[in-house]
């Protein structure tokens, strides 16, 4: 459907449908969002013996989000004497439009996505980086000490665990023979890359956790240390895009599994009269909790222990992957 | 050309991890610490001084806001030194309702630590599990004294209420349970690959330096000295009991979490043999005067609190109040080695030195 559209003629029409879709796009990942913030915390107080929100909407909070959301827009507007104002007022926005570009390349099913480009998961990686500048400007921006280290923890951190991320998934385009998204689901039809890939897929899974900052990962806003880390002066709604951006990502990423490692929209076998979008949204769903499983479980990893563990431990073990790959493939045409 | 230079931070007084109103000025290069220096006192409420103008039974509510997680040893160590000056010799029942009621304690203090230890490094649900436990504690001590934290429960002579009917089943039943729930603390935690990383081999420091630094409680045994006043120094029924007291010898963070989660199950072995020995009857008062007058004099009595080392000493010229009340705080003397601790540490070792001492704020300003 894309394709027509970019194939055909410039026009006001054109114009109007991608607009109406990129804001279908917009407001269903912020529903998503809004309700991923409240199946975290449901499942964070259910793991945690408390009942998490169950005032605002019904006895399931289910406005609660929506609230928190209202709130942070009518709060007031700080920002530090001494901060680099436009550097400030820029970081939440930079860190928040890539966690939207990524999106538009994921394959929600065969026919739902927005952009199916040839190097849709180049792309992905590549737009996802832009988000670090986002929070190391904002550290930076913030004129504090903590924000100051924070930031920097952040840069490292990102930095580290991207090329990981990458080699992990050099398995998967080895076997797939593409880097475009929906060939990769394709590629998956006789078996998912989490069965042929297991080894990349745990260390894509790691790299993930710790691209997103989330625990044991968590060192950029590592609460008991550095307080809140690179959001510690920000308020109201700019602190909000930095948490959005986060959730944002947390789709994006948890979207990125599914279709790299368990088959995208692909059903178990004989039980393809279950619709695509079902199918993925359950493996989504799937990886969203284990996600907040292992937020809730694990303490958090010290910086030279995060840095020692990505490059001396994650890195060789992809590149160890990449050669069995492509030794299996190319001897045994295996897979 | 490169420049760097040190930044100077101030972690606290309002910070998540110093468990109170605690301020340290550290001096930082990058993340390693270059020198860091504590600054205590903005909990300070002059307990000792104000002693003075009170009567010995007025000073017990006191003492519960010193290290308000263990409200239990202070009121004990204040009874006991007047106890002690005044030679009053404490009915059985009352013995063994003290006992009970600090070794609980204990226990809650323990639990607390353990918690929010866990969520300094990280982990946020511990601290909900630790006061699930510590929450059926805390309703058992209600239950004795009627208040939550603040207890002020024991009296010179012994203590203030009796326990309720049914009480002393409740502890009973609560021994078993805690032992099922340590055995989750631990699949949860002590094995985490990621919990041991940040733990062992942090903040090491010899048998020597601890006893030169004047450190008690698990600080001490952590570095193998075998020191517990409850065994070395039996008080009050102490020497009825059968129990260890857990000894490592790293000297270091891990240490020094394996003896208290061990002290745990010491604590509840007491409990178990007291609440099995709990006399049916008998007073819980003993014959006091009215009005406390301590014999003219001094004393000094010290007991094992879940912190350590809690000492009280008193100097009296026979009226009733003391002329000179000192408290041996424990966790002021453990914090004394934090600056030599953190010297060429990382930042997020900061926050695992700080919570292995298990200081709280309350008994460390006084």
């Amino acid at each position: 459907m894309v394709e027509d559209l970019l194939a055909s003629s410039p026009g006001l029409l054109n114009f109007g449908i991608f607009f109406l879709l990129a804001t279908v796009l917009l407001l269903v990942i912020l529903g998503f969002v809004t309700y991923a913030i409240l199946a975290e915390r449901k499942v964070m107080g259910f793991m945690q013996l408390r009942q998490g929100p169950n005032q605002v909407g019904g006895r399931w909070g289910l406005l609660q989000t929506v609230a928190d959301v209202l709130k942070l827009l009518i709060k007031e507007d700080t920002i530090p004497k001494s901060a680099d104002r436009p550097l400030f007022i820029l970081a939440p926005v930079i860190a928040f439009a890539p966690a939207f570009m990524v999106v538009a390349v994921i394959p929600f099913t065969d026919k739902l996505q927005f952009a199916d480009i040839g190097v849709g998961l180049l792309y992905y990686i590549a737009i996802s980086g832009i988000s670090t500048v986002g929070i190391v400007t904002g550290g930076w921006a913030s004129n504090n000490k903590y924000a100051l280290l924070g930031g920097m923890r952040a840069a490292a951190q990102m930095i580290s665990y991207e090329i990981p991320l990458v080699m992990s998934v050099l398995g998967v385009i080895l076997l797939a023979g593409s880097l475009n998204l929906n060939d990769i689901v394709d590629a998956q039809s006789s078996g998912w890359y989490i069965l042929k890939q297991p080894i990349g897929f745990i260390i894509f899974l790691v790299a993930s956790i710790a691209e997103l900052n989330r625990t044991p990962f968590d060192l950029p806003e590592a609460e008991s240390e550095l307080v809140a880390g690179f959001h510690v002066e920000y308020s109201g709604f700019r602190w909000a895009f930095f948490m959005l951006s986060e959730y944002v990502y947390l789709f994006a990423m948890a979207s990125l599994t599914t279709v790299l490692f368990l088959g995208g929209w692909g059903p178990l076998p004989f039980m393809d009269f279950i619709p695509g979008a079902v199918w993925f949204s359950l493996k989504f769903s799937l990886i969203v909790f284990l996600l907040i499983w292992v937020r809730v479980t694990l303490p958090r990893l010290r910086a030279d222990q995060l840095m020692e563990f990505g490059w001396k431990v994650l890195l060789p073990v992809a590149l160890a992957n990449i050669f069995l790959t492509a030794l299996l493939k190319e001897l045994f045409n295996f897979m | 050309m490169i420049r760097t230079e040190e930044m100077l931070l101030n972690v606290g007084p309002q910070h998540p991890s110093t468990h109170g109103v605690f301020r340290l000025v550290i001096k930082i290069d990058g993340e390693v610490i270059k020198e860091a220096t504590p600054v205590i006192g903005y909990l300070h409420r002059g307990t000792e001084k104000l002693a003075e103008d009170l009567q010995y039974t007025q000073i017990i509510p006191y003492t519960d806001r010193m290290d308000y997680l263990s409200a239990m040893t202070n009121n004990y160590v204040i009874c006991h030194a007047v106890e002690t000056m005044m030679n009053i010799q404490v009915p059985e029942r009352a013995e063994y309702l003290r006992v009970l009621a600090m070794e609980l304690g204990r226990v809650a203090s323990h639990l607390v630590w353990w918690g929010t230890y866990l969520l300094d490094i990280g982990a946020v649900s511990p601290f909900l599990y630790a006061f699930r436990e510590r929450e059926m504690i805390i309703n058992l001590l209600t239950e004795l004294s009627g208040a939550r934290l603040t207890f002020n429960y024991m009296r010179v002579g012994g203590v203030k209420w009796d326990a309720p009917e049914g009480w002393i089943e409740k502890v009973r039943e609560f021994v078993p349970y805690m032992r099922e729930q340590l055995k989750g603390y631990h699949q949860l935690v002590t094995g985490n690959e990621i919990f041991m990383k940040r733990v062992k081999g942090v903040g090491t420091y010899s048998k020597e330096e601890a006893i030169n630094y004047s450190l008690s409680g698990a600080n001490l045994r952590c570095t193998g000295v075998k020191w517990d006043l409850r065994k070395d120094e039996p008080y009050s029924i102490y020497d009825r009991f059968d129990f260890d007291v857990p000894v490592r010898t790293e000297g270091d963070a891990w240490a020094r979490y394996e003896c208290r989660m061990q002290e745990i199950v010491e604590s509840l072995k007491i409990i178990e043999q007291a609440a099995a020995q709990f006399p049916a009857e008998g007073e819980i008062m003993a014959k006091v005067p009215k009005i406390i007058k301590a014999p003219k004099g001094e004393a000094y009595v010290r007991i094992e609190s879940p912190r350590g080392e809690i000492g009280c000493y008193i100097a009296s010229d026979g009226k009733k109040e003391p002329y000179r009340l000192k408290f041996r705080r424990p966790s002021f003397y453990n914090l004394q080695i934090l600056p030599k601790l953190l010297k060429g540490e990382n930042m997020a070792n900061l926050i695992t030195i700080l919570g292995a001492i298990d200081i709280v704020l309350g008994e460390v300003d006084g």
